[in-house]
């Protein structure tokens, strides 16, 4: 196998030219004598499975993740993207992939992934089986001053990819290792090896090369709202588009939700249902009345059947950080809470999987997508008014003042429910901007995004704590039902709603600074040259 | 790092070959090896292909103007590397000399960076009893001391013994080996069952008297690397699992 720190080429099978590794062999012996060295340190097959989260968390990070499979176990080895190593841990025991970071032993490469890559798991994401062979570059003395090593790589996609086949050959890989004290010689036969018709230097990494082979490039998943619409396209065709990304996200997440992998996946699902329900009531108006009406049913079901796995969810990924709050009780009195809410997500999730297999989910998807594909890809006079940049302006617009209404209105006499609709007013108007990002300046729309988020965490941490509070009573009558709740626990469960409380508590006496920045005379400001300069023309 | 170097004061008496395969036996177990040919005659350079040159000299390895680093070439075997023989080493007992306060310890601080890139360093000594070999005796932790079989040699590593012990402080653990042992001469087998026996720190493990050995200089390789099943391949793999143990009191 090729590791760093060598020059490393690559040979162009694909454009006809007449490159041969007898070719290579025969260039470099004008200047060594070149021997095969069977059973080199290297030499041989070798296994390798490149890991990441579905979201791309390592690379993004600079990172490349690989397992190297060895006779027993493996050895995980984490890199940065040129190659250079920063972590390695042998695993003889995690046979399970994908799996959490926190499932590895200890480790240094566990201690370097873990809070990266948490709460989500490791996929494998290529998979590589090389047959190496090695050659000896001998001086006049017949000492061995360099190494030529040939890489042959197959490559395969763990699970069929929509574009690309399942399975590819690259082209040769051919690097040039240095002989310690003979760096002069390595340079003379990387010259040579760069000069034979069909070899050039390898740009890409074995990684990026065997991603590329197989029809995907790193990083091809976002949970983004990241669809091709420009200003002047008709406003149906944009918001079909819109449409038709969320709808791909909900796809493209149902297989880690069936799989059970990690709690993300459900969660990217959810909230691109989420977006396609605001998008079909705030910009529906464009599509044909039955369909958004129909639709608007069907996925407010779709969000439903996947809430009571997600709020489950959401108390077990939190539950540490809450057992870290207790004064008075300790954290082991609260693992029958702990107990009893996976239970309950084991049942609730076999209702969750059999909805997400059954017909209705099944028909959501498919005439969703067929109506929306059929909107996207009419053209005609009737579908060219309004634009897409007129319809922007006027929901965003409108959805703003909304904010601002219902905002001003809040005093701190004000019921809870008053800052809870104004909670889902915000998302509203952050989902319609994040729609028609393409469209806004990018300095404007960062400004007001920003603002608008303060209000939001804090409107969040308002209305969570609330809910939490309520579902911690709901669960203690529950286990109480159940016979499932000792003295202790329950006494626990009352120390983390007063906690919960507090919080609430925090979130409220926060919310009037943060609103007024957002809406004040400076926010309006912010919104209106966004609405302006994006009105104005911008392609 | 374990620092073992082969010394005698005689030559010829098999210190070259003994480091060239103990060496190459160490890097085969996985251990990170340096072997230092410290002989101007350059004996063990030549025999693992590489020139018997150091750019700057021995005058650039003692004064510190090259580090043993820039000097070190890769041999062709994996784990194992070589800090070549140079012609101006004939000149190292005058450098040491001249080097500092303790013209004694010199190579033992040169060779303290490499602790961190070598498990085991092999110096195989000139023969001679001068700074040099004192400055190795003071760098090793094992001295591989190689024995003709006869009383005069026997004579010879109690002087060397005598002498390592007067030593303040730490002290190389002595080992001796035979070597060049003829299995047809009775002296040979007499002494050797003897003193292995009767004394401490004599290995069990005889190297024989072997053409097969003598062919190093003709295939340029380790014995233990071309011929791995010869007998002179066996009794080096005898003696290196041996002389890593410590010797019986």
């Amino acid at each position: 196998m090729i590791t760093g720190g060598l020059r490393e080429f690559v040979a162009d099978t694909a454009e006809g030219e007449d490159f041969s590794l007898a070719a290579v062999r025969s260039e470099l012996s004008t200047e060594f004598t070149v021997r095969q060295e069977p059973g080199a340190a290297g030499s041989g097959m070798h296994r390798r499975t490149w890991l990441d989260t579905f979201d791309w968390r390592l690379y993004k990070a600079g990172l490349t993740l690989r397992f190297e499979q060895a006779r027993r176990g493996g050895l995980l080895v984490l890199s940065k993207a040129d190659g250079t190593p920063q972590a390695e841990q042998p695993v003889t025991r995690w046979p399970r992939r994908p799996g959490l970071a926190e499932d590895l032993p200890p480790g240094p490469v566990r201690d370097r992934i873990l809070v990266l890559t948490s709460p989500r798991a490791l996929l494998p994401i290529v998979k590589a089986t090389s047959t190496v062979s090695v050659n000896r570059l001998l001086n006049a003395d017949g000492k061995t001053v360099a190494r030529l090593v040939e890489d042959h790589v197959t490559v395969t996609a763990p699970t069929p990819t929509t574009a690309g086949g399942t399975t590819a050959e690259l082209p040769p890989r051919l690097a040039v290792a240095e002989v310690r004290g003979y760096p002069s010689q390595a340079r003379k036969a990387a010259g040579l090896l760069a000069s034979v018709p069909g070899v050039s230097h390898a740009s890409q990494s074995v990684f990026i090369a065997a991603l590329t082979a197989l029809g995907r490039h790193p990083a091809d998943y976002t949970s983004g709202v990241d669809a091709e619409i420009t200003a002047t396209m008709p406003a149906p065709v944009a918001v079909a588009r819109l449409l038709l990304r969320l709808l791909d996200t909900v796809e493209l997440n149902v297989d880690g939700v069936l799989r059970d992998i990690d709690t993300e996946f459900l969660h990217d699902l959810r909230v691109a249902v989420r977006r396609t329900r605001s998008a079909i009531k705030l910009l529906g108006a464009v599509l044909p009345a039955d369909l958004a009406e129909h639709f608007k049913v069907e996925f407010k079901w779709l969000g439903d059947v996947t809430t009571p796995v997600r709020d489950l969810d959401v108390h077990l990924l939190g539950f540490d950080a809450l057992t870290e709050q207790l004064v008075a009780a300790s954290p082991d009195d609260l693992e029958p809470l702990r107990a009893f809410l996976v239970r309950r997500r084991a049942r609730e999730f076999r209702r969750l999987a059999a909805a997400l297999r059954g017909p209705r989910f099944r028909a959501i998807t498919d005439d969703w997508r067929k109506a929306l594909l059929e909107i996207r890809d009419v053209d005609g006079p009737r579908r060219r008014r309004p634009t897409a940049a007129v319809l922007a302006r006027a929901a965003t617009g409108k959805a703003f003042r909304r904010v601002v209404a219902q905002g001003d209105a809040i005093t701190s006499d004000s019921p809870p429910e008053s800052l809870h609709d104004l909670r889902k007013r915000a998302k509203e108007l952050r989902y319609l901007l994040e729609f028609f990002a393409p469209l806004h300046d990018q300095v404007a729309y960062r400004k007001v995004l920003s603002d608008l988020k303060q209000v939001q965490d804090c409107l969040g941490e308002f209305q969570d704590s609330e809910v939490q509070r309520h579902e911690i009573h709901d669960l203690a009558d529950a286990m109480l039902a159940e016979r499932a709740a000792p003295a202790a626990t329950l006494l626990a469960m009352g120390e983390i709603a007063a906690q919960l409380a507090l919080s609430q508590a925090e979130a409220r006496a926060e919310f009037a600074a943060r609103f007024a920045r957002f809406a004040g005379p400076a926010g309006r400001e912010r919104v209106r040259v966004l609405l302006a300069i994006q009105t104005q023309g911008r392609p | 790092m374990k620092i073992f170097a082969t010394y005698n004061i005689k030559g010829g008496v098999g210190k070259t070959t003994a480091a060239v395969n103990l060496a190459y036996l160490s890097a085969a177990d996985g251990c990170r090896t340096l072997l230092w040919d410290l002989d101007p005659q350059g004996a063990a350079s030549f025999l693992f292909r590489i020139k018997p040159r150091v750019k700057g000299g021995g005058k650039a390895l003692i004064r510190g103007t090259k580090t043993l680093d820039d000097a070190i070439k890769g041999t062709d075997f994996d784990h194992l590397d070589l800090l070549p023989a140079d012609f101006t080493y004939r000149n190292m007992d005058l450098l040491l000399g001249g080097a500092d306060k303790k013209p004694t310890r010199k190579l033992g601080q040169l060779l303290k960076p490499m602790a961190a890139e070598y498990d085991h360093v092999f110096l195989d000594c000139p023969p001679s009893i001068s700074l040099v070999s004192e400055n190795v005796m003071h760098a090793a932790d094992v001295l591989l001391v190689p024995l003709i079989p006869t009383t005069l040699s026997v004579r010879t590593l109690d002087q060397l013994t005598e002498f390592v012990a007067g030593f303040n402080g730490r002290r190389p653990q002595v080992w001796a080996f035979f070597s060049m042992v003829d299995r047809r001469k009775k002296l040979h087998q007499e002494i050797t069952r003897d003193l292995a026996t009767e004394r401490a720190g004599v290995a069990a493990t005889p190297i024989p008297a072997l053409s097969m050995i003598e062919r190093m200089s003709v295939e340029r390789a380790p014995v233990t690397a071309f011929a791995p099943r010869s007998v002179a391949a066996r009794a080096y793999r005898t003696l290196w699992a041996e002389v890593q143990q410590d010797p019986k009191p």
